[in-house]
């Protein structure tokens, strides 16, 4: 691998082996991964569902073994030992290599399922999909889809590096709750669940299954074919539907307002749930640079512009195709738009453009009155393409780009690469929304502890969005950070106990004030004079 | 343009030239024949860990110090001349200052061991012990390290995650008894034993034995045993690290000599860290204090006189904290190790043997006087307010939900500390 980085650490590698149990758990696990890559490469195999089942079933032990090995044998405590020496934690070979498998496993997932052996033309499956027909039959009814292979594995994963978290961090309470409630999503609200639905309404028009999976997270949530395949879905199609419009308009803005957007990332998103479970031996590769903030920033908005343009030009499009569908008319759309536009950057830019950057507020308004702009033009032109583009080509452009190049490709394959949480920093659009309400309604916020810091640098190190976490830290301010998804990494890891996840008044959260406790009081105030 | 020269590019020296440039055009030149960069000192041992990489130690990104027109020079300084004004490096070339301050850190102790120089020793404090112990761990299967405090444990956790076998020599009788009472070093003695360090409690060395090649290749104790080992870590205290001042006139006595507002007794000449020593202490102070937060707080401190507005350091509440393997530690005002005349200990240690929380207080008019943890975080906002209050040990109790500084979902403990309190202080009144 001659891209691999060296490790430019000054620590050698010596003395860190696995041992023979350690061992024993990493070739079980690879063992289970193997039976599927046979089934991949077609070769048959008799009682299929048997061999599905011990395969999960070595993937689970291999796991369990390994974990147990690792964490048990020794005290509770934080067991970062070897990070940055081992290969498949520091950009190695072994990095490179699962990189690159993971990202060709999803280019083939979301563009070739034929070679995972989906058959689209009524045939029976083979390949890897075939594979899993079994659990599938079980399940859903019907025989599996590449997505069904897809949700399964990704389930598989939180679950079993999900119990390797958890031993890891016995002693951290926090970290124990919220992995259970990520283990918890994952395996009933967008696994289970929605197969045993599927099963029992074997007529019903498949709409979207994550049930927590919410706009613009998931982004076809109003796509045509979703809209109808809800409004002609009866009972359970409109619940999910009010359900889904409940979760952006209410729920969410309560539940961050209350606890940040850690109760959506980091507790019940299932790519916040793969982030932390699978992802967690790589939440250190994140890039702490203060360039790299400048362009997460201005990513993550665009894709958030991006999603919120497709999203009312493909309801428009319905809209205006679809009239008899829905008691709002394509006019009464259009005027809404607007004005929640107008109410929301005018709400903002009244009571909040202190506490935003200017160019922040200056970027925020002109792309407002742009596409508000171009939403009247249209309108009044008579033209069907709300915003110049076709709805179509743009909810293509979306679903290729973001949907999957994005979170899937880059978003996951990446791990071992850039870090765990590459999609969520830079691409996502949910975490944008709920990350301007952090930043701006929440009570959710990191204290610091007086003037405990010792800028040791392991909270920054080891935060997975990226955030220098000890430049606040060690000037005694409050962490308040529109990408925080409230891990609670930084605190564990602090071995001074400087750091505290708190919901607090939101007064006086925000301190930009060097307030190092410990020193002359007088001295502080000279200090804090700008 | 007044030319203000910092020697020494740690955490006193750099809080002190980031504090100037926040108020003052001067030119700043920091001297360090260290590293280029300032880096983190309490964060070496992560980096031998493998936790952290060395970039990480550093708290400011390489172009921080050009924005902020703060020069960094790298050389050793061997002299410094205060008539002329200037200070010599090691190829001597001459810098001139118009303000010189002194923040060069400490040095390891070593107190004349037979072998003390051998290679395969080494103290835990620069950049090149660090670098060493990377050389000499790959071939090491037994370390020894001498002297029982907070580098000592730290080293010892260092050579444990690579798998090396320690023996931990403390000359006494439980770790770290001069600062910790009984009950805490009894937890910590028993912890070192947890993760199978090798203690040997009322321990001295007296040699280090050297191979053919002038590697250490065993240690005598004073209980005569000889212990075969690779690497001799030397972490029995830390002194000023000031001998390029020897002819320089400046006062000194074990460190530089400085007055309240950090001045020697050479006008324009200042000292701030772990390489000062005050005339007299301050309050129930050491005169030198080798800690990371004072040297910050010094730093602080004689940025103001340095711009303009002459203060003296003044230091508040006494704070400290460490973390001894995987328990944490954090103290607040003072709690000796045993009991002044005045002095009333409070002790309540968990089941587990792993937390403890002590509370020293005035018998008499139940003041709160000072507060050590372990294995509970505590919020020093709530305890610096009540040192400075001069609240009771009462209110403290009564509050203690409101100083704590765990996560989340951290079961909490102040029912068990609040009974426990009662039932041995508080008669009849029930809390």
């Amino acid at each position: 691998m001659s891209k691999s980085v060296k490790n430019i650490s000054i620590a050698s590698h010596e003395n860190i082996q696995m041992d023979g149990i350690q061992k024993l758990g990493v070739a079980l696990g690879l063992l289970g991964l193997f039976i599927m890559a046979l089934a991949l490469f077609n070769v048959s195999f008799p009682n299929k569902g048997l061999w599905l089942a011990g395969s999960i079933l070595a993937i689970f032990t291999g796991i369990t073994v390994y974990a147990n090995r690792t964490y048990l044998n020794q005290p509770e405590g934080i067991n970062n030992n070897g990070i940055w020496h081992k290969n498949l934690t520091n950009r190695g070979s072994w990095a490179w290599m699962t990189g690159i498998i993971l990202t060709s496993f999803y280019i083939v997932l979301y563009w070739y399922p034929q070679y995972l052996g989906l058959n689209q033309d009524g045939e029976a499956n083979t390949g890897i999909v075939g594979f899993f027909d079994p659990l599938s039959y079980i399940l859903n009814g019907k025989a599996a889809s590449q997505w069904f292979v897809y949700g399964t594995l990704y389930t598989v994963a939180i679950l079993g590096l999900g119990y390797k978290f958890i031993l890891k961090y016995r002693h951290n309470k926090y970290q124990l709750v919220r992995t259970i409630s990520v283990m918890f999503f994952q395996l009933g609200f967008a696994f289970l669940i929605p197969e045993i639905l599927e099963k029992l309404n074997p007529e019903k028009a498949y709409f979207a299954k994550d049930l927590k999976n919410m706009w613009p997270l998931n982004y076809y949530f109003f796509n045509d074919w979703h809209l109808k395949a809800m409004l002609e879905g009866g009972n359970l199609g409109l619940f999910l539907l009010f359900f889904g419009i409940a979760m952006i308009f209410i729920i969410s803005p309560i539940l961050t307002y209350f606890y940040g957007k850690r109760w959506y990332c980091s507790w019940v998103c299932g790519c916040g749930g793969l982030a932390e479970t699978a992802g967690d031996s790589f939440r250190h590769l994140s890039n702490k640079t203060d360039t790299v903030w400048k362009i997460e920033r201005w990513m993550i908005h665009s894709v958030l512009v991006f999603s919120f343009v497709m999203t009312i030009a493909v309801i428009f499009t319905f809209l205006s195709n679809n009239p008899e569908m829905s008691f709002i008319t394509k006019d009464h759309f259009i005027w809404g738009i607007v004005a929640f536009l107008l109410v929301f950057t005018g709400a903002l830019y009244i009571f909040k453009r202190k506490d935003l950057d200017k160019d922040a507020v200056f970027t925020l308004l002109s792309l407002v009155a742009i596409i508000i702009i171009l939403l009247l033009i249209n309108y009044f032109s008579g033209n069907q393409n709300i915003l110049f583009i076709d709805s179509n080509s743009l909810r293509e452009w979306y679903g290729f780009a973001i949907g999957a190049a994005f979170s899937g490709v880059v978003g996951v394959g990446f791990y071992p690469i850039l870090g765990n949480r590459v999609w969520c920093r830079f691409g996502c659009p949910m975490a944008a929304i709920l990350g301007l309400q952090q930043r701006l309604f929440s009570k959710f916020r990191i204290t610091t502890n007086g003037g405990q810091c010792i800028s040791c640098g392991n909270c920054s190190t080891y935060c997975e969005m990226g955030i220098d976490v000890r430049s606040y830290a060690q000037k005694g301010e409050n962490i308040v950070r529109s990408s925080c998804v409230g891990c609670g990494i930084c605190a564990a890891v602090c071995p001074r106990g400087v750091l505290k996840l708190e919901n607090d008044s939101p007064a006086g959260r925000i301190n930009s004030n060097e307030i190092l406790l410990g020193n002359d009081i007088d001295l502080m105030d000279l200090i804090n004079q700008k | 343009m007044e030319h203000i020269v910092i020697i020494g590019n740690g955490i006193a020296g750099v809080t002190l030239a980031q504090q100037i440039r926040k108020k003052s055009d001067s030119k700043i030149s920091i001297v360090s024949s260290e590293t280029e960069f300032f880096f983190s000192r309490t964060a070496l041992m992560y980096v031998f860990m493998g936790h952290l990489k060395w970039e990480h130690t550093q708290p400011y990104e390489n172009d921080f110090w050009k924005k902020n027109k703060i020069e960094l020079l790298q050389g050793l300084i061997t002299a410094v001349v205060p008539d002329l004004k200037e200070i010599i490096l090691e190829n001597n070339t001459k810098l001139t200052y118009d303000k010189l301050v002194i923040a060069t850190g400490s040095k390891p102790n070593k107190y004349g061991w037979p072998g003390q120089d051998l290679q395969g020793v080494t103290g835990l404090y620069h950049k090149p012990d660090l670098e060493a112990l990377e050389n000499w761990a790959p071939t090491t299967k037994r370390a020894v390290i001498v002297g029982g405090g907070l580098i000592g444990i730290e080293l010892a956790e260092m050579l444990r995650s690579r798998n090396i076998a320690v023996t931990f020599l403390v000359r006494e009788k439980s770790f770290w008894d001069g600062v910790l009472p009984f009950g805490e070093s009894q937890i910590i003695n028993r912890h070192i034993l947890e993760h199978h360090i090798d203690l040997r409690l009322d321990t001295n060395l007296v040699e280090i034995i050297s191979d053919e090649k002038g590697h250490a290749r065993a240690i005598v104790t004073d209980k005569g045993e000889t212990i075969e080992c690779e690497i001799v870590g030397l972490t029995a205290g830390v002194s000023p690290n000031i001998d390029f001042l020897k002819d320089s006139g400046i006062e000194l006595g074990k460190g530089v000599k400085v007055n309240r507002f950090l001045e020697t007794n050479i006008k324009d000449i200042y000292a701030i860290g772990d390489c000062a020593e005050q005339h007299v202490a301050i309050d129930l102070r050491r005169p030198i204090e080798a800690v990371w937060y004072t040297g910050r707080m010094m730093g602080e401190a004689l940025a103001q006189t340095l711009t303009g507005t002459r203060t003296a350091y003044k230091p508040g509440h006494w704070f400290n904290s460490a973390k001894f393997l995987d328990i944490e530690y954090q103290t607040y005002g003072w709690v000796w190790a045993a009991a002044k005349e005045n002095e009333e200990h409070f002790y309540w240690e968990h089941q587990s043997g792993k937390k403890a929380i002590r509370i020293s207080f005035d018998k008499k008019d139940r003041t709160f006087l000072g507060i050590n943890t372990f294995g509970i975080r505590l919020r020093h906002e709530f305890f610096d307010k009540v040192l400075t209050s001069k609240e009771t040990v009462d209110y403290v109790m009564k509050h203690l939900a409101k100083a704590n500084f765990d996560p989340e979902f951290f079961t909490s403990y102040e029912k068990e500390i609040q009974k426990h309190f009662t039932s041995h202080f508080v008669g009849i009144i029930t809390i």
